[in-house]
């Protein structure tokens, strides 16, 4: 139990690290906060001024805006469809007893250890060129023409990198879940008289849905962010066909060296995040209570 | 009708014979309980009935029908579980219409049912609770509606009671043999525990590493046990086993007599020894006696209070009509 004195030097030691926290996060929020209501170019040192919300004006009536919330969205919802279902796939695969097991979980798991920029020159030299690229050989080899993937439907392609790299994440996740689902609720239920595909629905999906919620909120966060693999694909084309918020962020600040506008951005993306977020918390988060 | 035969039955997992070839038939109606320490196979053998195990060898037949490769769904057996298994995000009046519900029964039978088995087993108030809210006792009784509702040919008990405290595993006890006089349905019943075994039972099958050691009533286990290991298993307290020359003085290698069939004295008697541990009970007491000689100290029982304590010199003469003679096998020598 703790005593008045107890608590006392528990606040006081913990103290420095709270402090170092808060010292990190507001810092950075406050300087952004004060850049997006200035005019402030790297081209033009020495000329900021105050302009109130010009550089808000500027960056939410920019078409290429709308693009890239439209774009974030779909990249968000596209790859959390595809590592949901794709996950709880292949952890019932893994779920399975067979020869090797071990070895191809550790494989399963192996695309989250690889760096965003590798992966995605990974995927874009070796598997979507359309020359030298896999799926490019593949396709000649059928007498088809090759698809150049990066430029015909890049933000596909993207949601399609970044799945890979978080398909080994959702699986862990429900795989250990899977595993421990009561093993005779299973027979009782095939006692009852499920086939599997009931046992499934009515029995492992329910005993699922607290880590699909939980892989929900973790790869939301993170996929509101990607920027690597844009980056290092397709630059955000062509035109604004891949630009996320992020990366219209690092465009607007970097490629036009316009840090106010740059700024603007990055309060609106907070905004927008936090909207989320709370949407997230209210609508799903439920499911972490009880 | 439940009339379940099992046809020299063996189960193998690789190369460890658990259940070797194995007989038995259970009658249409009858609660059967097996009984065995643990590891000796009995709820593996229930799983084989219950088709959730496959067997290796041999057939069984559920209404002479033979049902060794039907899956579990198609045998018409329900069974409780040890842990109960219910599905713990349904309420209780969906676990409860959960096998209905697979079967494709019609909106009013699932609820007419559901009514039934509540009222039976007095969980009317707890119909839209989810099991997490729930005691172990009405868990226990959620799990055994969901059975009752599919009007099995048998139910299969797997230590059903084994997660509940001593008072309500009475309650239950109770409750279960209530429920078989009514339904009068066939009922398998796996247990550790001898008490429940003998309570309950029509008939009882005492198992030992995958072996049948014997078939019989409760009376019969008691009476007249066939082996050693029955007659040490079946009664509580244990039957005092006595070896050496005092068990050859009656022409066998090991003797039995249970602990209710020894006469306590204070002045004379056949057996002289100290007492050191005493059991008050209050209609009994149990006291364990050390006699010279005897490699164990014996129980007794004695009705009532009786004012020996630790220490004290007692007599003891068994009764020679109960006393159980074994040969060198373990085996019983009839009378």
């Amino acid at each position: 139990m703790a005593t008045k004195h107890s608590r006392m030097s528990a606040r006081l030691m913990i103290s420095p690290a709270v402090l170092l926290l808060l010292g990190w996060m507001l810092i950075p929020l406050s300087m952004t906060l004060y850049f997006s209501f200035l005019r402030y170019n790297l081209l033009m040192p020495g000329m900021e001024e105050f302009t109130g919300l010009t550089n808000y004006r500027y960056f939410l009536t920019d078409p290429a805006f709308f693009a890239a919330l439209w774009n974030t969205i779909a990249l968000v919802l596209g790859v959390l469809a595809v590592t949901v279902v794709g996950g709880i796939l292949l952890a019932l695969l893994l779920d399975q007893p067979f020869f090797g097991q071990g070895i191809v979980r550790i494989l399963v798991i192996a695309p989250f250890f690889v760096m965003p920029t590798v992966s995605a020159l990974v995927w874009k030299n070796m598997f979507m060129n359309p020359v030298n690229g896999l799926f490019a050989h593949a396709a000649k080899a059928l007498g088809l023409q090759p698809f150049d993937f990066l430029s015909s439907a890049p933000l596909a392609s993207i949601i399609g990198i970044v799945s890979w790299q978080w398909l080994p994440f959702a699986t862990l996740i429900l795989l250990t879940a899977l595993q421990s689902l009561d093993q005779e609720q299973l027979e009782a239920s095939e006692m009852d008289g499920a086939p599997w595909i009931k046992r499934f629905w009515y029995i492992m999906l329910p005993h699922l849905a607290r880590s699909i919620t939980v892989v929900i909120l973790i790869q939301t966060i993170f996929l509101l962010s990607v920027f690597a693999e844009i980056l290092v694909t397709t630059n955000g084309g062509p035109g604004t066909a891949s630009t996320n918020l992020t990366y219209l962020i690092y465009m607007q600040s970097l490629l036009q060296f316009d840090v106010g506008g740059g700024s603007a951005g990055g309060v609106v993306a907070i905004i927008l995040a936090n909207i989320v977020a709370i949407f997230l918390m209210r609508m799903i988060g439920k499911n972490l209570d009880a | 009708m439940g009339r379940i035969t099992l046809d020299k039955v063996r189960k193998a997992f690789g190369d460890v014979e658990v259940i070797p070839p194995l007989d038995l038939t259970i009658e249409d109606g009858e609660f059967v309980v097996f009984v065995g320490p643990s590891g000796c196979g009995k709820s593996t053998l229930l799983r084989l009935i219950a088709g959730l195990e496959d067997v290796s060898d041999g057939q069984i037949r559920i209404d002479r029908q033979d049902a060794t490769n039907l899956p579990p769904a198609k045998r018409g057996l329900a069974m409780v579980f040890q842990s109960y298994a219910l599905y713990p995000h349904m309420s209780v009046r969906k676990n409860i219409a959960f096998p209905m519900k697979m079967a494709g029964l019609s909106q009013e039978e699932q609820e007419r049912r559901i009514e039934a088995a509540a009222k039976a087993l007095n969980l009317t108030d707890y119909l839209d609770r989810k099991p997490g809210q729930l005691s172990g006792g009405q868990r226990q009784r959620v799990a055994i509606g969901r059975a009752i509702v599919r009007e099995p040919a048998a139910f299969l008990f797997d230590e059903p009671l084994s997660n509940l405290d001593a008072a309500l595993r009475v309650g239950m006890r109770l409750e279960i043999s209530e429920l078989h006089k009514r339904l009068a349905t066939t009922m398998v019943y796996v247990t550790h525990d001898q008490v429940e075994a003998m309570t309950m039972a029509d008939k009882i099958v005492v198992l030992r590493a995958g072996h049948i050691e014997q078939v019989g009533s409760p009376l019969e286990l008691y009476n007249t046990p066939r082996n050693v290991f029955v007659a040490g298993f079946i009664g509580s307290p244990k039957m005092n086993l006595i070896t050496g020359p005092e068990a050859e003085k009656h022409g066998a290698t090991t003797i039995g007599i249970r602990p209710e069939h020894l006469e306590v004295s204070t002045g004379s008697g056949e057996w002289k020894g100290v007492i050191g541990v005493s059991e008050h009970l209050g209609s009994d007491t149990f006291f364990h006696v050390n006699i010279e000689g005897f490699g164990e100290p014996l129980t007794v029982r004695a009705s009532g209070e009786v004012s020996l304590t630790y220490g004290d010199t007692i007599w003891l003469t068994p009764n020679a009509s109960n006393l159980h003679r074994f040969d060198a096998e373990g085996l019983r020598i009839a009378d």
